[in-house]
């Protein structure tokens, strides 16, 4: 390559480029890259929830149905590592990788090659992860903990470590680029206390993630090389134990819980103030709650280890500063019902959505201060308990503020209006059975229900199979999200404007619907009426 | 469009990001086959892992020569060169992390799961019922656990050759600091020197690393299979070593570019990132060298 050649080498099409391959292969576009992301997060989403039905179907009824007890273990572990780094972080990357530029006035990530590196490596990754399923031995069936010395038995263990290698490196790119697009990338006059919540939440998890990957990388990589090299880390017999990799597992895995709930806060805080058309109430302290639960994650790794044996005067250090968390998580959800208050509110879907995430990640919340709780947690530890409080935060905390995302933001990136009324009728099936789904679990675990099993005790018969139910009924539901979506993209007569919702504030909202492929080319003029937090004086 | 670029940059569309992701699919994939391939059969994992690996570097080759054509013809405004800053600073902060997680585990093992074996404190039922025998201590007295994994062992003296390494990758820190000055004043034969003597001292240790590896499984049985104390040693020092390697050839890397002109004054974003990771796996080493080998 010449230096004359590479001279006029900007991405200076007007539109997008028309070969398949090049467009979406060699992509150095925010848009298309999030697109990307988006497709593969919902792809991911039905695999990972395919799993989950197979996994209720089993559970429907006391005694084994339909698997031997061996693959039920390989469908948890598989769901578990399907829906959080197939499912859960690439659609919140994508989200952010849509919407960070549009909305601090930047024409594209700050590296937008990385930013396609980034999102590529994904669908390798999970090639490599989902292809042991069909591999003599099976798949990983230790748990997505993968605690050893149980997951040292598998065969897999060096397919699935390489995959989270992987996951890692794209996660640690993706988010050194959204630092660097925030700090770097704003458009004269958007000052960091002017910028939308949902930025402020990504460019903290972004640095969750820069912070944590890397350890898991370690944690894993040690988990290889006691399996393939014969170190021993994690025998006791050579001084090594096997708690330490629960100790360096939960430093990540913490603040990864953090990194799948703080984009979702940052959502919510973007959809309350449009519907009820009022700013956010307390826009600094929803920043400064953001960062004090960031930094609290870093210091509540054992209240996962409660009941492994931890020294008393660690259960409560960890028991007192995993309670602290509720003060800034509650800061949160109290301003996001002030912002509420006195409201002109309406009710579309993605308020809906949020509305619920307020109610249902509360509850989720709740259950998790239950946990918290050293004594309490001796009974509930690896009951339905914990499945039932997990999975109020992460579907009904995340996974509903991800599509509350995609309702809110669809218009602006397709150019039309959803279908309203579909919407509702996806918004009431998720939110009733979801309920019917996860709701029981709690009394099951309550009553001592142990998770990861494929058979219980026939007095859980009952609660099991409402929750079944529930479950077919909430996996069902999430197909008329797909219709909703492609209808959407593809078929919708109704155009959407420019600023798509009535009380939408921002400068996302400036651009035209659907926003052009190259938008901000030149730095926006910045007036503060426009931004939804102009004038910060609270 | 043309103007326009004065203020916002996004460069061309680029196949190598996509490349990137097949060769590194590429090189674990065969790593992993490889890992589980029976004894005897080595199966295609070994040839996958190669191709991928030659791939990988072919990769790196082929990127960073299209990013340095384009640098080169002025294509990077201020703002990218931030960016690319931002990228680097935060990307060692990963790295930082990474050698957290072992130097955690190093910690750990030293400070309680080593003593807990010998019975002390949390640990006195687990001694009493398993290992009753087991005196806990670390290096050669014990650091291989209550079953002796691998066998009596010594360990490395501090005060030898990784004392040594200890001042050639100070000093080489202090050249590489003397070819960035020089580089800001412009003489390119001081920078040829010194940026070549870091790259020589670079070497020098990485040649003593290998010895003292050579010597520690000869002669002193200490082995990866040395208990947690091989696995802690080998891992810490292996893992350093390996970003030396990376650092060194960076450091090459950037000589031949300094020969061909590449920098000046202002632009020199590929000399400073490569100096902060040099100046990083400095650091790592101290740390290794007083917790792994003094301590």
């Amino acid at each position: 390559m010449s230096y004359a050649a590479t001279h006029d080498q900007h991405d200076d099409h007007h539109g997008a480029p028309k070969g398949f391959f090049q467009r979406w292969c060699m992509s150095t576009n925010h848009k298309d890259i999030g697109t990307l992301y988006l497709i593969f997060a919902l792809t991911m989403f039905f695999i990972g929830g395919s799993f989950a039905m197979l996994i209720r179907a089993e559970l429907f009824k006391p005694g084994l149905q339909l698997m031997q007890p061996y693959f039920f273990n390989q469908l948890t572990t598989m769901h578990a590592l399907v829906m959080i780094f197939g499912a859960i972080m690439p659609a919140f990357v994508g989200l952010g990788n849509w919407m960070i530029p549009l909305m601090v006035g930047a024409p594209d990530m700050a590296l937008p090659r990385m930013n396609n590196l980034s999102f590529w490596i994904l669908p390798f990754a999970f090639v490599l992860l989902l292809s042991t399923l069909f591999l003599p031995g099976g798949g990983p069936a230790g748990g997505w903990t993968m605690y050893p010395p149980l997951s040292l038995q598998s065969d897999s263990l060096a397919y699935v470590v390489f995959a989270v290698h992987l996951m890692g490196i794209s996660s640690i790119m993706g988010a050194i680029n959204i630092i660097a697009t925030i700090l770097n990338m704003r458009a004269p006059g958007m000052d960091l206390l002017k910028m939308p919540v949902f930025v402020w939440s990504w460019l903290i998890t972004a640095f969750l993630l820069i912070a944590v990957m890397p350890v898991l990388a370690g944690a894993v990589t040690m988990l290889l090389t006691d399996k393939y090299f014969g170190t021993n880390f994690f025998n006791p017999g050579g001084g090594g134990d096997p708690v330490l990799y629960q100790h360096i597992f939960w430093f990540f895995g913490h603040p990864e819980v953090y990194i799948m709930i703080l984009p979702a806060f940052g959502i919510i805080s973007e959809i309350v103030p449009t519907f009820a058309r009022k700013p956010i109430f307390g826009y600094k302290a929803m920043v400064f709650a953001i960062a004090c639960i960031a930094f609290l994650s870093f210091i509540v790794w054992a209240h996962h280890m409660f009941a492994v044996g931890l020294p008393l005067g660690a259960e409560i250090f960890f028991m007192y500063a995993t309670m602290l968390i509720s003060v800034p998580t509650g800061v949160k959800v109290f301003n996001w019902v002030a912002t509420m208050w006195g409201g002109s509110m309406t009710f579309e879907t993605p308020m809906l959505f949020a509305i619920a995430f307020i109610i249902l990640f509360t509850i989720g919340g709740f259950s998790g201060l239950m946990l918290a709780l050293v004594p309490a947690d001796f009974q509930y530890h690896d009951t339905y308990f914990v499945v039932a409080h997990f999975h109020y935060v992460l579907v009904t905390g995340a996974l509903f503020a991800i599509i509350a995302a995609a309702y809110y933001w669809m218009p602006k990136w397709t150019g039309n209006m959803y279908n309203e009324f579909w919407g509702k009728v996806h918004f009431w099936n998720s939110v009733i059975w979801v309920n019917v789904l996860f709701f029981p679990q709690h009394f099951l675990g309550l009553a001592g229900m142990p998770r990861r099993i494929p058979d219980y005790n026939v007095a859980f018969a009952n609660f099991n199979m409402i929750s079944s139910i529930g479950g077919f009924l909430f996996g069902a539901s999430q197909l008329i999200f797909l219709g909703v979506l492609i209808h959407c993209a593809f078929f919708s007569k109704k155009k959407a404007t420019d600023r798509v919702w009535e009380g939408a504030k921002g400068l996302e909202w400036t651009v035209p619907s659907p926003a052009p492929h190259h938008t901000f080319e030149m730095p926006p003029v910045i007036h503060d009426d426009e931004l939804a937090h102009g004038h910060v004086n609270d | 469009m043309g103007q326009q670029h004065d203020a916002y940059f996004v460069p061309a569309k680029s196949y190598w990001p996509f490349v990137a992701a097949v060769v590194m699919f590429t090189t674990v994939f065969g790593a992993a086959h490889w890992l589980n391939a029976e004894p005897g059969d080595a199966g295609f994992g070994k040839t996958v892992l190669t191709v991928g690996v030659i791939g990988v570097l072919g990769m790196f080759f082929g990127w960073f020569r299209s990013v340095i054509n384009e640098s080169l013809a002025g294509d990077y405004n201020h703002q990218v060169d931030t960016s690319f800053r931002m990228g680097m600073m935060w990307f060692i902060f990963s790295e930082v992390m990474f050698f957290g997680a072992f130097f955690g585990a190093l910690f750990y093992i030293r400070m309680f799961s080593v003593p807990w074996l010998g019975g002390h404190g949390h640990g006195a039922l687990t001694h009493q019922f398993l290992w009753s025998d087991y005196a806990a201590s670390w290096g050669m007295n014990g650091g291989n656990g209550p079953e002796h994994v691998g066998g009596t062992f010594s360990t490395v003296p501090a005060w030898g050759l990784p004392l040594l390494n200890t001042l050639i990758l100070l000093t080489s820190s202090v050249t590489v600091t003397i070819a960035h000055h020089a580089l800001r004043a412009g003489h390119r034969g001081k920078i040829l020197l010194f940026l070549g003597l870091t790259v020589l001292l670079g070497a020098t240790f990485l040649y003593f690393q290998a010895h003292e590896y050579m010597e520690a499984y000869k002669e002193l049985n200490l082995t990866l299979h040395s208990g947690v104390y091989g696995s802690t040693f080998f891992l810490l020092t292996g893992f350093h070593g390996l970003h030396v390697t990376l650092g060194t050839i960076m450091l090459a890397v950037i000589w031949l570019r300094v020969l061909k002109g590449h920098f000046n004054k202002e632009h020199h974003f590929g000399f400073e990132a490569v100096a902060w990771y040099w100046h990083f796996v400095d650091v790592v080493w101290l740390g290794l060298f007083m917790f792994v080998y003094i301590l």
